[in-house]
């Protein structure tokens, strides 16, 4: 991969014999150990590893969620009772996974977001960046057909509108779009048949994630980290061994992530959720406000933000699948926003419009908020297909670095020119581990 | 401070605490991990169920169902007492009297676990139309255990005598098992 010194020695006569069979701690040494990672990292680098500690902490909780879950329209909503009250730290281990999936959320949200920021995804990060785009598609999946599991009414009714979405296929071709969400269904209403695919594939999922999240780590250690100035390693200054300086910073990072994991799981486990959900599915009853959960809500804001059904659909799916083509949308030579004076404020008022859209999606659709949802819905489009490639050949950057190091060290001058700088303070890249 | 080599320093408490808190840390979050897979309280809650013996005649057995296990329950008739009360401890694998094996004033009722002890079979012997093997008690057809009248292993692989549950007569024709 990424070619830099093997300094993998095997620690004795075992691990010598199993380096000229199968070098899996000599990758491990060279990936994850010894791996050159820009010293100018800042903390929103973290979320790529408490990324991956909520994969393994959703997957945990939820095969032992599955141990006790039963996937039956009958049973369904009094299983997931039984975990909370009987099975023992079920009162635990259920909200983990529930709240897991929105922290989940808020981790990939703060991962993309910096992505876009610090311009991750121009080459040659562009696999990388289309890679992440289709874990965030299979995310989505996921989390929307967990939703599902509990059969409370906004499980039930949930389903119904998100595969309803599919019918207006029906305005392409008559027939197709019914055909559809009965084959999605199993049946001609959301019903148990559904629930059980639901429960089989939400368990798949995961899985596929996991072989996509291989492949984005592997993409990222064939063309190394980003930076925050956007800068190329030119050195060997330029970096730190990732293990201990950007293991110790995870750590750190995933300790802090966890503290407001913890709040959220012991203080107010169902504050991300919905009362509605507590009220057994009821198929002849629909609740009188629907909304998804609150990460799905900027996207569900642009789907009733457009007055037609199929466009809508598509308005939708298209607000994910344009983060693919961001590589060749912005015409940029300089990565980091950091260094693009015009650009960076374009990009706030992407964070803004996103924020916008995800409180217009939990309003009702009438008056003034659909206005609202239309004009940031322009907005969001408007900054991918528009302002991206435009300011990219318009704005002047701003005067950048020469290297990664320099960066660093300018930073330094300021503090030392304070004098609060202690003695010895990083003059160069430690050379040893 | 730099100067004296041996003196720990703040570092070497650094990464001596760290490690240590995040494995007593990973251990405890272990735990809920294991324990989530004993019992829950929906099953603990079944742990005791009362029987009615009044419609059970002398010479008749029934099966009741017990923390999900069969439990034995016979009327013995006095023949099948004294059979049990005549065999001599010597010639038991797991020597146990019979009135060890029942309650005083009871000596007729025989309350059991209905499960081999060799490898957890259920023994024939509750039917009238069962074999109840050379020892006239219960017999288990998955590997040749036989168990006397007063469901003790005679002959066979099995090591102990049929479990005795934790029972008592609430009334001369109403127990409590567990």
């Amino acid at each position: 991969m990424s070619g830099h010194e093997d300094t993998y020695k095997p620690g004795g006569p075992v691990e010598k014999w199993m380096d000229e069979r199968l070098p899996l701690m000599r990758m491990m040494h060279g990936q994850f150990v010894d791996f050159p990672t820009p010293r100018n990292l800042n903390y929103l680098w973290t979320f790529g590893g408490i990324l991956t500690f909520c994969l393994v902490a959703q997957i945990v909780t939820g095969v032992v969620l599955a141990m006790h879950y039963v996937p039956s329209a009958g049973a369904a909503f009094d299983s997931v009772q039984h975990i909370k009250r009987d099975v023992n730290y079920g009162w635990l281990i259920q909200p983990l996974h529930a709240v897991g999936g929105s922290m989940f959320f808020i981790a990939v949200y703060v991962h993309i977001f910096r992505g876009l920021y610090y311009g991750s995804y121009k080459a040659p990060r562009e696999v990388l960046w289309i890679l992440g785009v289709f874990i965030f598609l299979a995310m989505m999946a996921t989390a929307f057909l967990g939703y599902t599991l509990p059969w409370g009414q906004m499980s039930f009714w949930g389903v119904t509108v998100i595969t309803n979405l599919f019918s207006s296929l029906d305005e392409v071709i008559p027939g197709l779009g019914t055909a559809v969400v009965t084959w999605l269904w199993g049946g001609y209403s959301v019903t148990g048949a559904t629930l059980n695919r639901f429960f089989s594939l939400h368990y798949l999922l995961p899985f596929v994630i996991c072989g996509l999240v291989a492949l984005h780590i592997w993409a990222l250690h064939v063309a190394g980290q980003n930076n925050p100035d956007g800068l190329e390693v030119k050195s060997k200054s330029d970096t730190v061994p990732m293990s201990p300086y950007a293991v110790m910073k995870d750590m750190f990072g995933l300790s802090a992530f966890l503290i407001l994991f913890a709040w959220f799981v012991f203080y107010a486990p169902d504050y991300l959720g919905h009362a509605d959900n507590y009220i057994e599915a009821n198929p002849l009853v629909t609740p009188a406000h629907i909304v998804p959960e609150w990460y799905f809500l900027p996207f569900y804001a642009i789907l009733r933000a457009i007055p037609s059904k199929l466009g809508g659909v598509i308005a939708m799916f298209a607000a994910v699948g344009i983060l693919a083509f961001v590589p060749w949308l912005d015409w940029s030579r300089v990565r980091s926003a950091k260094y693009r004076p015009i650009f960076k404020w374009f990009f706030w008022l992407f964070v803004i419009a996103c924020l916008a859209l995800g409180y217009l999606g939990a309003k009702p659709p009438e008056g003034s908020y659909v206005t609202w949802a239309r004009i940031f819905t322009a907005y969001y489009f408007v900054f991918f297909l528009v302002i991206m490639p435009l300011v990219g050949l318009l704005e002047t950057p701003s005067k950048m670095p020469g290297s990664i190091t320099e960066s660093v060290l300018v930073g330094e001058g300021h503090k030392e020119g304070g004098g609060t700088a202690a003695a010895g303070a990083v003059p160069a890249a430690p050379e040893h581990r | 401070m730099s100067s004296d080599v041996n003196e720990p320093t703040r570092r070497d408490f650094l990464t001596l605490a760290g490690p240590t808190f995040f494995a007593v840390g990973g251990a405890l979050t272990l735990w809920p991990f294991i324990h989530q897979m004993n019992p829950d309280a929906g099953a603990l809650a079944l742990a005791s169920i009362e029987v009615d013996l009044s419609p059970v005649q002398p010479g008749q057995s029934i099966t009741v169902q017990w923390r999900g296990k069969p439990v034995f329950i016979r009327n013995r008739t006095e023949k099948e007492v004294e059979e049990a009360k005549a065999v001599k401890l010597a010639n038991l694998p797991d020597p146990q009297t019979d009135a060890e094996r029942t309650k005083k004033g009871h000596e007729n009722w025989l309350v059991m676990v209905g499960i081999c002890t060799h490898l957890g079979c259920i023994p024939k012997g509750q039917s009238l139309g069962d074999t109840k093997g050379p020892y006239g008690g219960w017999f288990c057809p998955c590997h040749g255990s036989a168990y006397d009248t007063a469901g003790r292993i005679r002959q066979g692989p099995a090591p102990r005598n049929l479990e005795v549950p934790p029972y008592a007569f609430e009334t001369d024709t109403k127990i409590k098992i567990g």
